[in-house]
């Protein structure tokens, strides 16, 4: 294979398989936000075209609907690359992650940030197979030094967990709140 | 000199000099662990850097841009995967010259180019900064409009081969930036009665949606792998120093990577091929290109090292970020209502020869660094990918919940991380939306404030400057549809070509 060419070669990109339906999916999207245009933005009257609060958003999605009407064309006419469903399939099962990611969330302002990064780094990684006591452990401690340098060292704002406050007042419960 | 001086004592501080250190070994780092790359990593510390100064958050994300370069090279020279998406163009002289048992020298190589390339160029722009700051007060609304445009069209062309998409996707990023509430007649914009949109999509959120989550879930959802590389013998700093035998490559390298830097939306790849065929044509062994020739080595590390201090020009000048890592950026300036344009060179001109200064120191301390460090970055570089993808959740988690402890925010994130998967399996390209989202922005405002002054088109183009971005939009225009149509003519077959050139993170 020659590896580039021509100047143009160094930007090209091509066609993967399901390029067919992201095509399909984004032109449609780009299809409804156009036909929702006059129920979204409004015309204000007495203020010329160029201020007018419809204008980039009516810029913009025309663009869209343009440019995917195009690109779906351009997929259309291009030969069909197999393995779009399979593609398909994993773009379906990337979801779980997004869920994982989504159960930290919720997690995090009960059990509080350290108990729950803890948690989820050791289930995570035993879920992805890394169930050794070795890297266990591992994922544990990656958790407890995000937790120290993030909220003990940079105080990002990451609200105390409710479970902080079943401990009894005191000197530790501060700790925890402030940089656990 | 003034300027200069009070540069320098801005920048002796404590806490600027430790965010400096652990921004340039930082940087090195996160470059060489292969699907991580700085997009990811300063997508995740941008909110962390929200609390602090804003020399000292710049300096931090600074010295990740900088530096992620020199760490790239080390898995595109041993393992054949680049660190970064720009260091590709080095795997194709460096990985051949390991197989034949030079790694040493080839690393010392690509640190050396990437050395004075950087040193090189940042000289350069110190010099060129008065200049620019005469310049600069010359962009009034339309002038910036007519360059945020230009950053628009350059970054939809230059995608090619997926020109549509990637104007699709710059259109996309345009109208995530109008979504929500407008700030001048207080109208809603597409928030179909929900309050969550009200607000509109925060740029972060979106960033680390589309750079930090989704590269997590690519990683977490594929194959499970673990570079190995065998370690490096030998004087990493005599390796360094043989680069100045090839002083002009190198110097004609940071030529082409200052220009192109400066160019939105051009950037890095456009500096490689210049370089590198100017180093082709002019080398007595122009065959070995490509075979693990130490020539086109240098000529590609010395283009693409060239480029950060350039990108920061039309950001700091004009308050238009020409990539996605300017872009974030810019968010920073924000934050701390400093607003980088025309008055940034004119009024605090010390604040920007602070930030030149903060990357020549951030050169030596990477260049140090790597005298000693290669073997250990080489361990590092071994963490298994869906380990590694975990690790990149957890840390997402602190960037987009530490902004305003929202679940909403997460979920969007989340819905971003996702869509941006589905792109990078597609081989498309992440940039244009987030360049949409920021340059939009812009457009909308300029154009508005331009056209109150404006009576008839003709005088939206009057005045020198705009007169030309506005000849040079035209221009790259007709010359992509000509580049087009010749190559039709030409009649290369699809599969002639290295498909995956473009097939790293954070593009």
């Amino acid at each position: 294979m020659r590896r580039f060419q021509t100047f143009q070669d160094l930007f090209k990109r091509y066609r993967r398989p399901g390029d067919l339906v992201f095509a399909s999916l984004f032109c449609l999207f780009a299809i409804f936000l156009l036909v929702m245009l006059p129920y979204e933005t409004q015309w204000v009257k007495r203020t010329k075209l160029f201020a007018q609060p419809a204008f980039w958003p009516a810029v913009s999605v025309g663009a869209m609907a343009l440019f995917g009407v195009l690109h779906l064309l351009g997929a259309l006419a291009s030969e069909r690359i197999p393995g779009r469903g399979a593609e398909v399939l994993a773009w379906m099962k990337s979801v779980e992650y997004a869920l994982w990611f989504m159960a930290y969330v919720a997690v995090v302002p009960i059990v509080g940030y350290l108990a729950g990064s803890i948690l989820f780094a050791c289930v995570l990684a035993w879920r992805l197979g890394y169930r050794s006591a070795r890297w266990l452990l591992t994922a544990a401690g990656f958790a407890v030094v995000v937790v120290v340098v993030f909220k003990g060292l940079l105080q990002v704002k990451i609200p105390a967990g409710l479970v902080y406050e079943l401990l009894p007042s005191g000197a530790l419960r501060t700790f925890l709140m402030t940089y656990l | 000199m003034d300027a200069l001086l009070s540069g320098l004592d801005m920048l002796a501080r404590f806490d600027v000099a430790l965010a400096l250190l652990i921004g340039s070994i930082g940087g090195v780092i996160i470059g060489a662990i292969p699907g991580v790359g700085p997009p990811v990593a300063i997508a995740i510390l941008l909110p962390a850097t929200f609390s602090l100064d804003p020399l000292v958050g710049l300096v931090m994300l600074l010295g990740i841009y900088g530096s992620s370069m020199f760490g790239g090279a080390l898995p595109a020279i041993l393992i054949n995967t680049p660190g970064t998406a720009v260091n590709a163009l080095t795997t194709y002289d460096g990985h051949p010259m390991t197989e034949r048992g030079e790694a040493l020298r080839a690393l010392g190589l690509a640190y050396g180019a990437s050395f004075v390339s950087g040193i090189l160029s940042i000289i350069a722009l110190i010099l060129f900064a008065p200049f620019l700051a005469k310049i600069a007060p010359m962009f009034g609304s339309r002038e910036i409009f007519l360059a945020a445009l230009l950053g628009i069209v350059l970054v939809i062309l230059a995608h090619r081969g997926q020109t549509f998409a990637a104007g699709m996707l710059a259109a996309f990023g345009i109208f995530l930036g109008t979504v929500g509430l407008e700030p001048v007649k207080y109208t809603q914009r597409y928030t179909f009665g929900q309050d969550w949109l009200v607000g509109g999509f925060d740029l972060i959120v979106v960033v680390l949606g589309l750079f930090a989550l989704s590269q997590a879930f690519q990683l977490l959802s594929g194959e499970d792998s673990a570079p190995d590389a065998q370690p490096i013998k030998g004087s990493m700093l005599r390796a360094i120093g043989e680069v100045f035998r090839f002083k002009r490559l190198a110097a004609v390298g940071s030529g082409f990577g200052v220009l192109m830097g400066m160019i939105p939306g051009v950037g890095e790849f456009t500096a490689q091929f210049l370089s590198y065929t100017y180093a082709q044509k002019t080398s007595k062994k122009p065959e070995d290109f490509g075979k693990g020739s130490p020539e086109g080595l240098v000529a590609s590390e010395a283009a693409n090292n060239a480029v950060p201090a350039a990108a920061m020009i039309p950001l700091l000048a004009l308050g238009i970020p020409g990539e996605a890592l300017t872009a974030m950026m810019l968010s920073v300036f924000y934050v701390h209502n400093v607003t980088p344009g025309p008055g940034l060179f004119q009024n605090q001109l010390d604040f920007v020869y602070a930030l030149y200064i903060a990357m020549i120191l951030l050169n030596v301390i990477v260049v140090v660094f790597m005298c000693f460090s290669s073997n250990l970055l080489l361990r590092i570089i071994r963490i298994p990918t869906r380990f590694l993808g975990l690790t990149i959740l957890i840390l997402s988690f602190v960037g987009v919940y530490s902004l305003r402890n929202s679940m909403t925010d997460c979920a969007i994130a989340a819905g971003f991380g996702l869509f941006g998967l589905i792109l990078k399996r597609q081989n498309l390209p992440v940039v244009p939306i987030i360049l949409g989202m920021v340059l939009g922005g812009i457009m909308e405002v300029k154009l508005r404030s331009a056209m109150a002054r404006v009576k008839t088109p003709l005088d939206f183009v009057d005045r020198p400057i705009a007169a030309f971005i506005a000849c040079a939009i035209v221009a790259l225009i007709v010359l992509h549809i000509w580049g087009v149509v010749r190559e039709r003519r030409a009649g290369l077959k699809e599969f002639e070509h290295d498909h995956d050139m473009h097939d790293t993170q954070g593009n």
